[in-house]
């Protein structure tokens, strides 16, 4: 059994007024893709940018690697090794493809190794190096995102929806992509699309109206379509 | 149509926006030595409203904070170089040139280092507790506008202050029969540095480039591992800083200021920011120059419309392009 990277123990978020998580609760353990899924609005977002300190937790604890994160500022968040990269891409348009690879980087330095390891997963990369983000297909912006957040050996990286609007076979080539960056890095990954999330999961947290309602292997939900109907009925009747 | 619109953009597209407001002019004067009295002052009037609108926009963009206090800086940078200009009365009218020249650079540096440390205090101290709230920025900055004018009362007086030109950028150049004030051609000069030093700055160095993304997406850069918070207090002080060079520049182009030299440019500074989009250097490059160009034709052409030039100029820009020439979140 591998040891716990992430955990969240009773995480409570408010935005304004509102109760967005119900106290969460989650175990990610160190290495693979581990998913979180749950229909819109119940809650998948939020707790990726309350683990960044995008949100503060109004209650609870979030343990990295045994310690405390859940006060710390996400500059800081993100210096201990978790990279995140948001549903809307979080792409500099107006900075080349370069310029936002190199943001990424720990002291503007590329690592020659790494940086050809991107440029052979994504080509597209390469090609466009030295053109402007907001010129890149919605394909291609996704892969700057997803390239961005592995020029630096990260201890995990947090994924918002990464298929969401893109083609069938830029989904394709992004499962390769994912099984690769797995290798060295470990992913959470939240997704409303299940054949994606079942072909890359090892396992599966389940979330509905801001509390965890399932964990457990993604093996056994993959094959339990019964379980599958009771939690995710909203997300799979659009997606499948 | 679109072989022309691809030619135009090969040779500098929007950019040429200036030379056609002056190919325009040349036909509507008439007159090319005028043409060219009038196309200088305008380029330096430009510059000089660059350096005081440059640091807004950035601070506009980056820091999404409504600054309506920025013109306290212009009028302090232009009362400040008065006072030490005039304090070293005897370097400012002696005819060697290397005193003039370190009476105007004390003069300069001082209105400079001021806005410095009171842009990190205006940062600290009343912008800070406002972020992220557009209603109770607006009303704090015109306070601290109102306060610092009222200091600028107490301290110079309510008449008007006359400003000392050094000796070297009394006078004109002539040319044929057209007369070029040396300090414009100083104001446009200086302008046109900073706007190279701004420019590299932003474009070549890592600072620059946290910048350039923080004004797209402050939150990504934050993710990304830096503090953007420390970067705003950066900013802002070089904002400051440049709109009291500025205000000092303006000063010795008006030669005569009151306490109100600062909220009478505001309005133009806010006009440029617009037209140039927001948090671009080069927009507001453009902006300005295409203000002052504009103010100073039409100024002769028609000096009743003098005034409402400028509001015609960004309604026009702004129906054509409602983010501005060249904003920098595209």
């Amino acid at each position: 059994m591998s040891k716990t990277l992430l955990k969240l123990d009773s995480v409570c978020t408010d935005i304004a007024q509102y109760h967005i998580l119900h106290g969460v609760s989650l175990e990610i353990p160190e290495g693979g893709v581990h998913v979180l899924l749950g229909r819109n609005g119940a809650g998948k977002t939020s707790t990726l940018r309350t683990i960044m300190g995008l949100w503060q937790a109004r209650d609870g604890s979030i343990r990295f690697r045994g310690e405390e994160i859940s006060r710390e500022h996400t500059s800081d968040i993100a210096r201990r090794g978790i990279a995140y990269v948001p549903e809307n891409m979080g792409i500099f348009g107006g900075l080349t493809v370069e310029e936002n690879m190199r943001l990424a980087t720990h002291k503007g330095q590329f690592d020659r190794q790494r940086l050809s390891r991107v440029h052979a997963q994504f080509p597209a990369m390469e090609k466009f190096w030295t053109k402007q983000a907001w010129s890149l297909s919605g394909g291609q912006k996704q892969m700057l995102a997803i390239a961005r957040a592995m020029i630096e050996k990260r201890d995990l990286i947090l994924i918002d929806e990464p298929t969401k609007g893109l083609a069938p076979a830029i989904i394709l080539s992004m499962v390769d992509a994912f099984r690769e960056i797995a290798q060295e890095t470990t992913i959470l990954l939240v997704e409303q699309n299940f054949l994606f999330a079942k072909s890359l999961g090892q396992t599966v947290a389940v979330i509905d109206d801001g509390r965890i309602v399932h964990t457990g292997t993604m093996a056994a939900l993959a094959q339990d379509s019964d379980l599958q109907t009771r939690l995710l009925s909203l997300s799979l009747d659009s997606h499948q | 149509m679109n072989l022309i619109a691809t030619q135009i953009e090969r040779f500098g597209g929007i950019n040429l926006l200036p030379v056609l407001l002056a190919v325009v002019a040349l036909v509507l004067i008439g007159v090319p030595s005028t043409w060219l009295t009038l196309t200088v002052a305008g380029l330096a009037m430009g510059m000089m409203i660059f350096l005081m609108a440059s640091g807004l926009s950035l601070v506009f963009g980056l820091m999404d904070v409504l600054n309506f206090g920025h013109s306290a800086f212009i009028s302090f940078g232009a009362f400040i170089a008065a006072s030490v200009l005039a304090a070293l009365g005897s370097w400012v009218g002696a005819d060697n040139i290397l005193l003039n020249i370190a009476a105007l650079f004390a003069a300069i540096s001082a209105a400079t280092l001021f806005g410095l440390v009171a842009g990190w205090f205006f940062e600290r101290v009343i912008i800070k507790p406002v972020y992220r709230d557009h209603l109770r920025q607006i009303l704090i900055t015109m306070g601290a506008l109102i306060v610092a004018e009222q200091i600028i009362l107490a301290i110079w007086g309510g008449s008007p202050i006359s400003v000392p030109r050094p000796n070297f950028l009394s006078g004109s150049i002539i040319l044929g029969d057209v007369s070029i004030e040396i300090y414009r051609l100083f104001a446009f000069g200086l302008g046109l540095v900073v706007f190279l030093g701004l420019y590299a700055v932003l474009n070549r160095t890592r600072i620059g480039l946290l910048v350039r993304a923080g004004v797209e997406n402050r939150e990504m850069v934050e993710a990304l591992g830096f503090r953007i918070d420390r970067l705003f207090i950066g900013v802002f002080m070089l904002g400051s800083a440049l709109a009291a060079m500025g205000g000092a520049m303006w000063a010795g182009y008006e030669t005569l200021i009151t306490a109100a030299i600062g909220s009478e440019m505001m309005i133009i500074v806010f006009i440029v920011i617009i037209i140039g989009g927001l948090g671009s250097i080069e927009g507001t490059l453009l902006g300005a120059l295409m203000v002052g160009l504009m103010g100073n034709y039409v100024a002769f052409l028609a000096p009743k419309m003098a005034l409402a030039s400028n509001m015609l100029l960004m309604m026009a820009i702004l129906l054509w392009r409602p983010y501005g020439l060249r904003p920098a979140v595209k």
